[in-house]
């Protein structure tokens, strides 16, 4: 172990092995910025270049590339309002506000520090605790997915803090497009009008740009330079620092969102989408001033960008111990592994142990130097706001297009997005939020399968209700469902009865005088 | 000058003409630009390693870069139909699955593509299904796991990717074969049903033979898909030396839009062939739970014609079709 441990230290350090991973950290930094573009995309493009690499050699790189996505995807979430990877949707909410605040440095370097953390926490789970996390990763079955779907849902309940009832019609218009496309359990195909393009069903990317970025671009436009002048970027003295004070004052919301990417991440089909959704709803619930998220605060922030770091190194559990990849980039990553002749499980703890803690520990300098890349960044990223309105939004349109044909090379897909641009405008204005939408979108294939696969293990076990309800993991889903339900009512009573007491105390006061 | 010019003309007509009527010119112009080679599935996918696996080979072979690009959707039948819709002029290929492309065609109403517009080049790889359970299950052999289905119908779950696939299809020929009743669980996707399976969700799976070799410590594998007893896994007997005729696979290769020039085809066929039988690739498939093959193009047709007499025999009896 501590050989092994010597080793990859020195392996790292090499300066070859350091330019690649910083090579590919920059090629991740780019991939997550540039919405359509992903992370899984990219590592693909990479793979045969890794052939006639040192198996350690092409590992670092490829988890630099990684990694470096995880970093990339919040800085147009922040500056556009356009998440980079479905990864950073809930980093929009605080991001964007805090760019039209001015704001957009701060909110940059939040993201590079507690992405740092999420990946620094993440690396230490991966390192030490890999083996029973992902034997408890299998007890996830059918029944959990669905609860897990439940509970993900009631996040709605946050998002939507305005309108329940709207965010609950906008979580079902969700739900509903989510049905588009092949059935995956009984293999029909449903509401495609015909157009065999639509059974690859809805791309969540492409309702994200549709959703997020073109109605933004359309109230730029329709307030036109007005907006724009309030969208300037000012630059501050020791900026750096004081954000990162403040963000060390908070470890328990670092810590705790890094442990919901890691445990989320370990989950097949699960990843950073949900974990930093899940994570944004938990920092609302257990802060001190729930009122302020959504309008621009940096816990926000950190809650999203530190799970959704630390899912890297959670996908990658099931993938070094069992084989089973726990994200679609973390498959890719298998793939080369198997090219490079490892076979995923204890071989890759003895037999190829070097090589294997080689990557691992490689996450740690990975995110270190990550961190220092979008940090330094962090000044010039932030001034592309002060863009001029007129260049600004036809680039923006321009990406848009060119993401969402990327992102499966299917012209409908552009077609879907600038529909979805013009519907989410509306529902904009009618005041419904687009957030709930995504969340109905990514929620409904999991409630889905998970509900249906319960079924029909639950009537072939004789006992479906013994399945849905009888089962540990479930039931601790349930509870958080629940309490999540009930949050809302219950922190609202607590603000009344805190204000009624001020509101009494203010009366005795006034009566004392 | 004019006339400079329409002898110019004229012997570029000349050669244009010669150029297409000509198949020998036609062969040895080909290829001259990139090919696209689209991959129906997402990166990190088997479709994908496979053809990451032949990508620098080919473009050695072929002399011209060789672009993949993934059309991902619709258990592959979006990537097939724009095949379908690319010119035929050998520039565009893709990934071939059986049983996909029959199925589909076979189900849908409208999968976008018919068996027929794919034009079979080469095929380079089989994954043979497999029936598992795990280790603390209580049956040891096939005919115990049959027994015990025989007096509990339903009872058994099995765990399998998609529905109207080779899972499925291994499902139902298994119960017709058998006069056994199992209940089939439809995962998207390798991931989330190997995982099912591990984590005891389900009492069984129909597997991909790299999954099962993947977890071959963890599991019983009681009988595999394969004609001859598989090379990465010699103590599992096959289906059919128990008494069951069925081989069930998935089938990887290569494709090409209908009306393709035969020459053109041949060239892609010998460059796929030279890769498949290169006795270092298939070591490594077999290590990792493949079986390698390397059928040309007549083969590869005779085949999918056999494919699609079975499947659509088995989905008559059931009334699916």
């Amino acid at each position: 172990m501590l050989e092994n441990f010597l080793f990859a230290v020195s392996q790292i350090l090499s300066p070859a092995n350091l330019l690649l991973l910083i090579t590919g950290g920059i090629g991740g930094i780019i991939v997550g910025c540039l919405p359509g573009l992903t992370a899984t995309m990219a590592l693909a493009l990479l793979v045969p270049f890794t052939f006639t690499m040192e198996a350690t050699s092409g590992l670092i790189m490829l988890g630099g590339l990684y990694v470096g996505a995880m970093f990339g995807d919040a800085i147009p979430a922040t500056l556009i309002n356009t998440p980079g990877t479905p990864s950073a949707i809930a980093t929009t909410f605080d991001g964007y506000p805090l760019a039209k605040k001015g704001l957009a440095q701060q909110a940059l370097i939040t993201n590079a520090f507690s992405s740092l953390c999420g990946g620094v926490i993440g690396t230490i789970v991966l390192l030490t605790l890999s083996p029973p996390l992902s034997e408890l990763g299998l007890k996830f079955g059918p029944p959990e997915y669905f609860w897990m779907a439940i509970f993900g849902l009631t996040i709605i309940g946050t998002l939507a803090s305005d309108s329940i009832l709207k965010g609950f019609t906008a979580g079902a218009l969700g739900l509903l497009l989510s049905t588009v496309g092949i059935s995956p359990i009984a293999g029909d195909v449903r509401f495609t009008l015909g157009l065999p393009s639509l059974q690859a069903g809805i791309d969540l990317m492409v309702a994200l740009i549709g959703f997020f970025c073109i109605p933004q671009i359309l109230e730029m436009v329709e307030t036109g330079a007005k907006e724009y002048h309030i969208l300037q970027y000012r630059s501050e003295r020791g900026i750096f620092w004081k954000t990162i004070r403040e963000l060390v004052a908070k470890p328990v919301l670092l810590i705790r969102s890094a442990l919901i990417g890691v445990g989320i991440g370990i989950i097949p089909g699960a990843g950073g989408n949900i974990a930093s959704l899940v994570s944004y709803n938990e920092a609302v619930r257990w802060s001190k001033h729930p009122e302020e998220f959504g309008k621009g605060t940096l816990e926000g922030i950190a809650a999203t960008e530190s799970a959704n770091c630390s899912v890297v190194q959670g996908s990658l559990i099931p993938m070094l111990t069992l084989g089973i990849p726990g994200s679609p980039a973390a498959a890719v990553i298998l793939g080369a592994l198997l090219l490079h002749g490892m076979r995923p499980g204890r071989e890759l703890y003895t037999t190829f142990g070097d090589i294997t803690h080689t990557f691992i520990l490689s996450f740690f300098l990975g995110v270190v130097v990550m961190f220092i890349l979008t940090s330094l960044g962090s000044k010039y990223f932030a001034r592309m706001i002060s863009v001029p309105f007129q260049y600004l939004v036809p680039a923006i349109v321009f990406l848009s297009i060119i993401g969402s044909y990327a992102i499966r090379n299917n012209l409908l897909d552009v077609t879907i997005m600038f529909l979805f641009g013009l519907g989410g405008y509306l529902l904009r204005k009618l005041g419904f939020h687009s957030g709930p939408l995504v969340l109905g979108l990514i929620m409904g294939p999991f409630a889905e399968q998970g509900l249906v696969q319960s079924l029909l293990i639950g009537k072939a076990s004789g006992s479906v209700l013994k399945v849905m309800f009888g089962r540990p993991l479930s039931l601790v889903l349930i509870v958080l469902s629940i309490i999540s339900i009930l949050w809302p009512i219950v922190s609202a009573w607590r603000t009344r009865s805190v204000k009624e007491k001020k509101k009494e105390e203010e009366e005795y006061n006034s009566v004392e005088l | 000058m004019w006339r400079v010019k329409t002898i110019g003309a004229l012997l570029l007509g000349l050669l244009l003409g010669l150029a297409v009527f000509s198949p020998a010119l036609w062969a040895a112009d080909y290829p001259k630009k990139p090919i696209t080679y689209i991959i129906p599935f997402n990166p990190g996918g088997q479709s994908d390693l496979e053809a990451r696996r032949q990508q620098p080979l080919l473009e050695k072979i072929l002399g011209v870069s060789v672009v993949i690009t993934y059309k991902a959707g619709g258990g592959g039948s979006v990537g097939w139909t724009e095949l379908v819709n690319s010119p035929p002029d050998g520039y565009t290929i893709a990934g071939n699955n059986i049983p996909h492309i029959i199925l589909q065609p076979l189900q849908r109403e409208n999968a976008g593509y018919q068996t027929a517009d794919l034009e079979p080049v080469a095929l380079f790889q089989t994954t043979p299904i497999g029936l598992a359970v795990l280790k603390s299950a209580p049956f040891k052999t096939l005919g115990e796991f049959i027994a015990y289905a025989k007096e509990n119908p339903g009872a058994i779950t099995v765990a399998g990717s998609g529905t109207y696939t080779g899972h499925h299809l291994a499902y139902l020929q298994f119960q017709k074969l058998t006069n056994t009743k199992l209940t089939y669980v439809p995962f998207t996707g390798a991931a989330p049903q190997v995982t099912a399976f591990l984590g005891g969700h389900t009492m069984a799976i129909f597997g991909n033979s790299n999954d099962l070799v993947q977890h071959k410590d963890r599991i019983r594998i009681l009988a595999i898909g394969s004609e001859e007893r598989f090379a990465a896994l010699p103590e599992v007997p096959t289906f059919k030396e128990l008494g069951l005729d069925m081989t069930p696979s998935i089938d990887r290769g290569v494709c090409v839009p209908t009306g393709t020039p035969p020459e053109r085809i041949k060239v892609l066929e010998k460059a796929f062939l030279t890769i498949a039988k290169d006795p270092e690739i298939q070591e490594k498939m077999i290590s990792q739970g493949f079986v390698p093959k390397a059928l040309g193009a007549e083969e590869f047709r005779a085949y999918i014609a056999r494919k699609t007499d079975e499947y659509i025999e088995i989905l008559k009896e059931l009334g699916i079709e």
